[in-house]
């Protein structure tokens, strides 16, 4: 096999990979993204216990990264990872159950939806100042 | 034009010994969060602080995430035990996740000397890493 792949962008955006793919892509996305983010947040973090870096680093961390609406963004992240990495646990493990991948990515989507749905209500509802 | 890559040899490798350890400190970062949502229930989360706010705990037990909840006593949440907790999560996840990245980047690289740079590269970013945050976590 070899490695270059010469795809067109029509036919990568044409490609129907449905389910499984979309899982692929966000598990990728998701994962890229939390090494990025979180990495930003310990550098801030540390920054803000010195002296010489208290502004750039609180800035980071108040007036970016713990703004509500960056926190909707690093729990879709985070969430999604959890889920979707112990369905690939599970399935990667146990290589009986790969039979049923597509069953288990509804089951995964029937767990995600509801949690993330509630941190979401909360996450906002605190963001706008509506008590909670 | 299709160049070759030789694969390594299948059975008991890096790339093997690496693929399962993905998933089992997949597993025992559940557990981490696991320990960090009990050990916060113990501790009187159900009157002190919302869903958001347990799910930043679980995810890391660092006691600057409970510092805008409602927490009775924040020196309990600042133990040693959870200082541990939080250091082994560092660990398990910057090795998870800087692996991850490798994997994800190298996907689109063909050039073995670039690989071969960019995996040195990604060992220290990890010991760096691991470093500073050891530190946030011991001064917060």
């Amino acid at each position: 096999m070899g490695l270059s792949r010469k795809v067109s962008l029509r036919d990568a955006l044409r490609y129907q990979g449905k389910g499984p793919m979309l899982t692929f892509i966000l598990h990728r996305i998701s994962g890229v993204g939390m090494v990025l983010f979180i990495s930003l947040h310990i550098l801030a973090s540390y920054l803000m216990n010195q002296s010489w870096g208290m502004n750039i680093g609180t800035f980071i961390n108040h007036s970016f990264y713990e703004t509500w609406v960056f926190q909707t963004i690093i729990f879709f992240f985070v969430l999604f990872h959890v889920i979707n990495g112990l369905r690939i646990t599970i399935l990667d493990l146990w290589p009986k159950l790969m039979e049923y991948q597509r069953e288990a990515i509804w089951l995964e989507w029937c767990i995600f939806l509801p949690v993330y749905g509630m941190a979401l209500f909360v996450i906002v509802r605190t963001g706008l100042g509506l008590g909670g | 034009m299709m160049r070759i890559r030789i694969a390594p040899k299948r059975g008991f490798n890096f790339d093997y010994v690496m693929w399962l350890f993905t998933r089992l400190s997949a597993l025992a970062m559940y557990l981490l969060a696991f320990i960090g949502i009990v050990g916060a229930l113990i501790m009187g989360a159900r009157q002190s602080m919302n869903l958001a706010d347990l799910m930043r705990w679980a995810f890391m037990p660092e006691v600057t995430h409970v510092q805008n909840t409602n927490v009775a006593d924040v020196n309990a949440w600042k133990s040693t035990f959870w200082q541990g907790m939080g250091i082994l999560f560092v660990f398990v996840a910057s090795a998870h996740g800087l692996h991850g990245l490798l994997n994800v980047v190298e996907d689109y690289l063909e050039n073995p000397i670039v690989r071969k740079i960019l995996r040195y590269l990604v060992i220290g970013v990890l010991v760096v890493m691991n470093a500073i945050a050891i530190y946030v976590i011991l001064h917060s």
